[in-house]
C-alpha cells in the first residue's frame, strides 16, 4: 500500500521514520518525563575515541594542524594592557578532507550508516556538514541527499549557500534546495522516509562523539609544545556540536580547568524563518539565530533528543558582528597567509578581543577555520548585502544594526565581545523542559536540568518557582 | 527544447502557501514552500514550464516544472569591494611588514 505523502500525514510519522532512519530507539534512553539519559545515549555510539580517531584518520580527518597566528598575537597586544595579550592559535579545520570541522561529524555518522548497513545518508543541512557528509560518502561508497535551506521566495540565494550546493554536488550527492520555512523537516522525513537512508543528523550521537577528537587533539597539542593545557579555548555556536563535542573532548583528556567560550555573530532582530529577511543577513550561520534557540531549547532538531547540549559545556558565551567577522577574515589572510572562510572565523573574532584579558604567557585555542571559495568570501557576500540595500561602513561594533547594516571595525581597537547572561539562558531551558513532564517534576528531571543547564539546584528549584511550576 | 536524457533543473511548489504551517512569520506564510532539484530528463521532449519527471543523482524520481537545461552555477567573488583594500592597507601599516615606510 501506497503511503500518503501529504504534510500531517508525514509529519504524524514522524517518530517512527527518525526511527528507522537513526537505527537507533530514543524511547530507550527516556524516562517519561524531562529527564533523559543523556550519558547513556552518548555511550549507546559504541565507539571510544580511540576508535573514532580511527574511523576519522583513515578519511583524511582530523589531526589537522594547530597554527600559532603570531602577527595576529602581536596585534592584539597592542591594544591590551602591558602584560596581556594570549599567544593566539588556530586549529586548522578547513585541512580536513571536505574543508571543515564538520567531516569529523559526517565521517563517523557515515560510517555508522554503513556498518548498519544503509544504502545512503541524507542530511539536512545549508552548511559544510552537507559538503562532509557527501564527501564521507562517496569515501565509504555509498549514496547522499543533501537538504538545503537556500532561497527566499524569489528564487535568491546566498552566495555562501549556493557555493555549499556546488560543493555537495560535486562530490556525488543529491541537493534538494528548499525555499525559508521549517517545512524543511516534512521534505526531509518524506526523502528519508522514501529512500530508506540514514538520517546523517548533526545533533545525532554519532556527529557529536565525531567532534569529541577535536577538543581532544588541542590538549594533547597543547601539553607537548608548550607543556600545559589552553587556559581558554573558542569555539563558534550554531547548532551546539562545536561547543559540545570539544569541551567533552578536552574533559576526556583531562583539561578540566580550560575554559570554555562560544561565540556567535549577533544577528538580533531577524527572524530565521522570515522570508523576507532571509537574505538581509550577510553570514549564514555562526550566528544567534541558530546559537542561542539550540543552547536554550535544543531538543528540536531532526532527532528526538539532540546530543549537542551547548549549554552543559559553555563556561561563557559572546557575541561579535558581521563586520567584526569579514575584518578578522581579512585579516587572518592579510597578517598570517591563510585565506579561510567567514563564518569559520566567528570565533576568532571574538578571541581577538578575549585574548586581550589574559596574560601574555597563556593560551588561546580557536577551535576552526573552515574553506572558503567562489561565494562563501567576504568580497561576495558584502557585495551581496550591498546589492540587498546593506550599508557597509568603517565604525564601531557598537553601531552595528543587523539587517541594517556591517560596520566594519574603523581599527583593531575596537573589536569587543559582548556578554551573553548565561542564567537567562539556563532559565529559558528550563522553562522549554517543563512541558515534558507529565505531572509533578520529578527528583530525577530536577537532577537532570542541574546538569543540562550547569547550575545547581537551588537555581533550578527558584527556577521552577518563578514559573509556578510544581515539583 | 530538452530531450531525453539531458540534464536537467526542475521546481516544484511543495506546499502551496495556504497550506504551510502555523508557527512562521507572515511574509513566510505568504508564500509557498518551493523546491528546486536537478537530475536526467525522462520525457522524450519538453519544453521550460512544462511539467517534467526526471531522476535524481542519488536515482530518485521527481517530477516538476522543467527550468533549466544543463544547468550551471553562476555565484563569483564577486563585485569589487573597495573596503577590503582598506582593511590590507590599515593592517600592513600598523604591522609595519617590510620595515617602517
Amino acid at each position: 500500500m501506497k503511503l500518503a505523502k501529504d504534510y500531517n500525514s508525514v509529519m504524524g510519522r514522524s517518530a517512527e521514520i527518525m526511527k528507522a532512519s537513526l537505527g537507533l530507539d530514543f524511547n530507550d534512553f527516556e524516562s517519561g518525563s524531562v529527564a533523559f539519559d543523556y550519558e547513556g545515549l552518548m555511550t549507546a555510539t559504541g565507539y571510544t575515541i580511540e576508535e573514532i580517531d580511527k574511523i576519522q584518520s583513515r578519511t583524511g580527518v582530523g589531526h589537522t594542524p594547530l597554527l600559532e597566528l603570531r602577527n595576529i598575537t602581536a596585534l592584539a597586544r597592542k591594544y591590551a594592557k602591558p602584560g596581556y595579550g594570549a599567544r593566539i592559535l588556530v586549529k586548522d579545520e578547513a585541512a580536513n578532507a571536505s574543508g571543515s570541522f564538520k567531516d569529523r561529524r559526517a565521517a563517523c555518522a557515515v560510517a555508522h550508516a554503513k556498518k548498519l548497513g544503509y544504502k545512503g545518508v541524507i542530511a539536512a543541512t545549508s552548511g559544510n556538514y552537507g559538503a562532509a557528509v557527501a564527501s564521507q560518502a562517496a569515501m565509504q561508497g555509498m549514496k547522499c541527499i543533501i537538504v538545503q535551506e537556500c532561497y527566499d521566495s524569489k528564487g535568491v540565494g546566498q552566495p555562501e549557500i549556493v557555493e555549499k550546493a556546488r560543493k555537495c554536488e560535486a562530490l556525488g550527492a543529491e541537493v534538494i534546495q528548499l525555499t525559508v520555512g521549517p517545512e524543511l523537516f516534512y521534505e526531509h522525513l518524506s526523502v528519508m522516509e522514501d529512500s530508506g537512508y540514514f538520517n546523517a543528523s548533526l545533533y545525532s550521537p554519532f556527529g557529536i562523539a565525531g567532534v569529541e577528537t577535536l577538543g581532544y587533539e588541542i590538549a594533547m597539542d597543547c601539553r607537548e609544545r608548550f607543556g600545559k593545557d589552553p587556559a581558554m579555548v573558542v569555539c563558534t555556536q550554531a547548532g551546539g556540536g562545536m561547543v559540545t563535542g570539544t569541551a567533552r573532548g578536552l574533559i576526556k583528556a583531562g583539561a578540566e580547568n580550560t575554559e570554555v567560550v562560544a561565540a556567535s555573530i549577533d544577528l538580533t532582530g531577524l527572524h530565521m524563518a522570515s522570508d523576507v529577511q532571509f537574505n538581509k543577513k550577510s553570514c549564514t550561520t555562526g550566528h544567534t539565530g541558530f546559537g542561542v534557540p539550540h543552547a536554550t531549547n535544543p531538543d528540536t532538531g531532526d532527532v528526538p533528543r539532540s546530543a549537542a547540549r551547548p549549554l552543559r559545556y559553555m563556561d561563557r558565551y559572546v557575541t561579535t558582528t558581521q563586520g567584526e567577522v569579514m575584518y578578522m577574515t581579512e585579516m587572518l589572510a592579510n597578517l598570517e597567509g591563510l585565506e579561510r572562510g567567514p563564518a569559520g572565523n566567528t570565533a576568532l573574532a571574538a578571541a581577538f578581543s578575549l585574548a586581550q584579558e589574559l596574560p601574555e604567557d597563556e593560551i588561546l585555542v580557536v577551535t576552526e577555520t573552515e574553506y572558503t571559495g567562489a561565494g562563501k568570501h567576504i568580497q561576495p557576500q558584502l557585495d551581496f548585502a550591498r546589492e540587498n540595500g546593506i550599508e557597509i561602513f568603517f565604525g564601531n561594533p557598537d553601531q552595528d544594526e543587523p539587517g541594517k547594516n556591517i560596520v566594519l571595525p574603523e581599527n583593531p581597537g575596537v573589536f569587543k565581545v559582548k556578554e551573553l547572561s548565561l542564567d537567562k539562558m539556563r532559565k529559558s531551558l528550563i522553562k522549554r523542559s517543563v512541558p515534558r513532564a507529565a505531572g509533578k517534576l520529578t527528583a530525577e528531571d530536577i537532577a537532570f536540568l542541574v546538569v543540562d543547564t550547569r547550575s545547581d539546584e537551588a537555581f533550578v528549584k527558584a527556577a521552577l518557582d518563578e514559573l509556578g511550576v510544581e515539583y | 527544447m530538452a530531450k531525453k536524457g539531458e540534464w536537467v533543473r526542475i521546481h516544484k511548489v511543495v506546499l502551496p502557501a495556504a497550506e504551510r504551517t502555523a508557527k512562521i512569520p507572515e511574509d513566510t506564510k505568504n508564500v509557498d514552500f518551493e523546491m528546486w532539484v536537478k537530475g536526467t530528463l525522462q520525457n522524450e521532449t519538453a519544453e521550460i514550464g512544462e511539467e517534467v519527471t526526471i531522476i535524481t543523482a542519488t536515482g530518485r524520481e521527481e517530477v516538476g516544472k522543467l527550468l533549466e537545461v544543463n544547468p550551471y552555477y553562476t555565484h563569483s567573488y564577486g563585485k569589487f569591494v573597495p573596503e577590503i583594500v582598506e582593511i590590507d592597507k590599515q593592517l600592513r601599516e600598523i604591522m609595519q611588514f617590510g620595515g617602517e615606510n
